[in-house]
């Protein structure tokens, strides 16, 4: 008996596909980096096995990975959303940072004793501040057909660099000896935290938006036009589906969730502003986005997975087998003896 | 309203020093310790330098286990990685970066066995201490060597962060320059981050374009002498003995010994003498230094050096004694005052001939 392989162009590719290939891909560079761990001379199974014991081994290690999946969860959704109408949203770091300034300047002109007042405050300015950020790229593509990857991405520099503006300066704390931090938040403009982990509210709305977005992605009116322009954008305008409002209101929403993630990252862990707050989550989300292939429970699982590696990362560092023959490499590489 | 401030936080260190209690003995076999890293072992600078000061620390005290975690962001991440050093049995964790003073607090509040060293915070409490060095005298001694050695008058610093920590060493380092050439001017670039190659690379090559034939660093990595060398300018490294990325434009660096300091800390809590407290040392205690100085510097400048580090050896004379000017020639320190070390560690003000700006 003979095999040929044959390529063939799909149009559509079957569930079966669909949920495998990510499992794939993920099993996939797994075993590439297995391989570059043997050529350190570690068992790749001792650390796989030390670092998914070390995320998911104790009730801490899986609170951990949630609280990491959390603002994962939420800006995936926000740049899936964009992905799902072909719209390149790139810019979700710069509208986390936009987010967490807002609820900053919120704590700062607009402070309440009172705690839902103080963050639903918070959260509607992180709202009106992502989105304004995902609105200035949508409105330049709908007037000027500006290409939103440009504009998206150099936003992120421009939103980090003004985040820093404030922190630098005139937000930082007169008590902080100069260095740049804004002043602690007050109680009031803290998530509450689950179980004595550092599980906060923003699990709420993750679940919540990943509800949503398959919601009105399968069953709203609003969603079918993301789709049909997604699929074929001419086709869609034919019909009567206006891209440019399209355009702009997704890439309104788009940020405003991603402004949300920034909000409930600064409001739930760290409790003040100061510079590279966030290790790059707008970025994470677009891999997370992809590897879920869009779908709002992938993105769930790709972001518990991507938690997983993080914490589970420290722990490969901390437990030995690694860190022998790392420590040994690099001194011959930099040639140098300690203490020398 | 900034003086109060500062003086409450004085004091607040002097209270959380008064009140500390003392921890138990640990043998040797029983101490863990893990140490926080903010960037790569391997960046030639900064983190590799703590890397050697654990390495030295592990081979005096052999039963010691030591574990890092490195490139661990300044924010919520920091928390994790502690406890997780503390879930695999650490009872002493070095923190070695600024960004992690909240978190340290934060960790160390749930965790009063454990005992925490922060590098260069000012928070203390109970069971966390802050150990750092007068890192601006060793720089001083280099702005020495580099204002001799510019003879366009003009040096080029490529600067991590405006806190000051760096403000502080900038001034030094310029104070020292126009002792030695007083018509020099220190030009500044910030690169908001303190580990990032490729940008201390272009900053580098900005400030050679704007004349700079003298450039110092205040960052992690060797790309600045790498790009002076490269550019064939004279380079004041910075954290080691940075020769081998500028072996020709290298001329000096101010360095930092952490062995000693661990050594130091570790064997208190060995013995059950650790106390909260700031550690601050500087030239005296060989905890900051200079690497040799090269050939092209003459002799009499190597003698100015020595007489200079002889003098805050000895006491007589530190860096920021008056009289000191500000950028705009206004004399904040008058003669016959001096900075105390509140005003040093909250420094955020450019001494006269430095041009640049810190973001306000």
């Amino acid at each position: 008996m003979r095999y040929r392989i044959v390529l063939r162009r799909r149009f559509k590719t079957g569930a079966f596909f669909e949920g495998i290939l990510p499992v794939i891909s993920i099993f996939a560079a797994l075993l590439f980096s297995g391989g570059a761990l043997l050529l350190f001379g570690v068992s790749p199974l001792a650390a796989y096995r030390a670092m998914f014991r070390g995320a998911l081994g104790s009730g801490y290690g899986l609170s951990e990975v949630i609280v990491k999946a959390i603002p994962l969860v939420i800006s995936g959704v926000a740049v899936a959303l964009a992905f799902r109408m072909k719209v390149w949203n790139i810019g979700a770091e710069g509208q986390i940072y936009l987010g967490a300034l807002a609820s900053a300047a919120a704590v700062r002109f607009l402070p309440s004793d009172s705690r839902v007042v103080m963050l639903l405050t918070m959260t509607v300015a992180a709202i009106i501040a992502g989105g304004a950020w995902g609105y200035v790229a949508g409105f330049l593509k709908s007037r000027w057909n500006v290409n939103e990857v440009i504009t998206t991405l150099m936003l992120n520099y421009v939103g980090i660099h003004l985040a820093d503006y404030f922190i630098y300066g005139p937000w930082r704390d007169p008590s902080s000896l100069g260095f740049p931090m804004t002043p602690p938040f007050p109680p009031s403009a803290r998530l509450p935290l689950f179980f004595g982990t550092r599980v906060h509210l923003g699990i709420l709305a993750a679940v919540l938006l990943v509800l949503l977005f398959r919601l009105v992605i399968r069953w709203t009116r609003w969603g079918f036009e993301i789709r049909a322009i997604g699929d074929n954008p001419r086709a869609a305008e034919y019909a009567g589906i206006s891209y440019g409002r399209n355009v702009v209101l997704l890439m309104f929403i788009s940020g405003a969730i991603a402004g949300l993630a920034g909000m409930t990252e600064i409001a739930g862990l760290q409790g003040r502003l100061q510079p590279g707050f966030s290790p790059g989550y707008g970025y994470t989300a677009i891999i997370v986005a992809w590897l879920a292939r869009l779908n709002p429970w992938g993105i769930m699982m790709v972001s518990f997975f991507m938690g997983v590696l993080l914490v589970g990362g420290d722990t490969i560092q901390v437990i030995n087998p690694l860190r022998h023959p790392r420590r040994d490499t690099y001194r011959e590489i930099r040639g140098t003896e300690p203490g020398a | 309203m900034k003086k109060l401030v500062l003086g409450l936080v004085c004091l607040m260190m002097v209270v959380g020093v008064s009140v500390a209690f003392a921890f138990q003995p640990v043998a040797e076999k029983d101490l863990k310790i893990g140490f926080v890293y903010v960037g790569p072992v391997g960046d030639g600078g900064w983190t590799y330098m703590h890397e050697l000061g654990r390495v030295d620390m592990e081979k005096a005290f052999p039963g010691v286990e030591s574990f890092f975690v490195e490139s661990v962001p300044e924010g919520p991440d920091s928390v994790r990685v502690m406890e997780t050093f503390i879930r695999n049995g650490a009872r002493l964790i070095f923190a070695t970066s600024f960004g992690y003073m909240d978190f340290v607090q934060e960790v160390a509040s749930k965790n009063p066995e454990v005992i925490f060293m922060h590098c260069s915070g000012y928070k203390t409490a109970d069971n966390v201490g802050n150990y750092f060095g007068r890192m601006y005298q060793a720089r001083y001694l280099s702005g020495l060597v580099a204002g001799k050695m510019s003879k366009k008058n003009v040096i080029g610093f490529v600067a991590a962060n405006p806190i000051p920590e760096v403000i502080r060493g900038i001034n030094a380092f310029t104070l020292g320059a126009r002792k030695s050439n007083p018509d020099v001017k220190v030009k500044v670039v910030w690169l908001f981050s303190w580990f990032d190659p490729a940008r201390e690379k272009e900053a580098t090559l900005a400030l050679i374009d704007a004349g700079a034939d003298v450039i110092a660093m205040h960052a992690d990595s060797g790309a600045a002498p790498q790009t002076a060398e490269e550019a064939g300018v004279y380079v004041v490294g910075y954290n080691n003995d940075m020769s081998h990325y500028a072996p020709t434009m290298h001329l000096t660096a101010p360095i930092w010994n952490w062995g000693m300091v661990y050594k130091h800390i570790v064997g208190q809590v060995i013995e059950g003498t650790w106390q909260s407290s700031d550690i601050w040392w500087g030239l005296k205690e060989e905890f900051v230094g200079l690497a040799p100085i090269s050939d092209a510097v003459p002799t009499e400048t190597v003698a100015l050096v020595e007489a200079e580090k002889a003098k805050i050896i000895g006491g007589s004379w530190d860096v920021f004694h008056g009289p000191v000017k500000n950028q705009k020639g206004e004399v904040v320190v008058k003669s016959g005052e001096k900075m105390t070390d509140g005003e040093m560690l909250g420094m955020n003000w450019f001494v006269e001939g430095v041009e640049g700006d810190i973001p306000k």
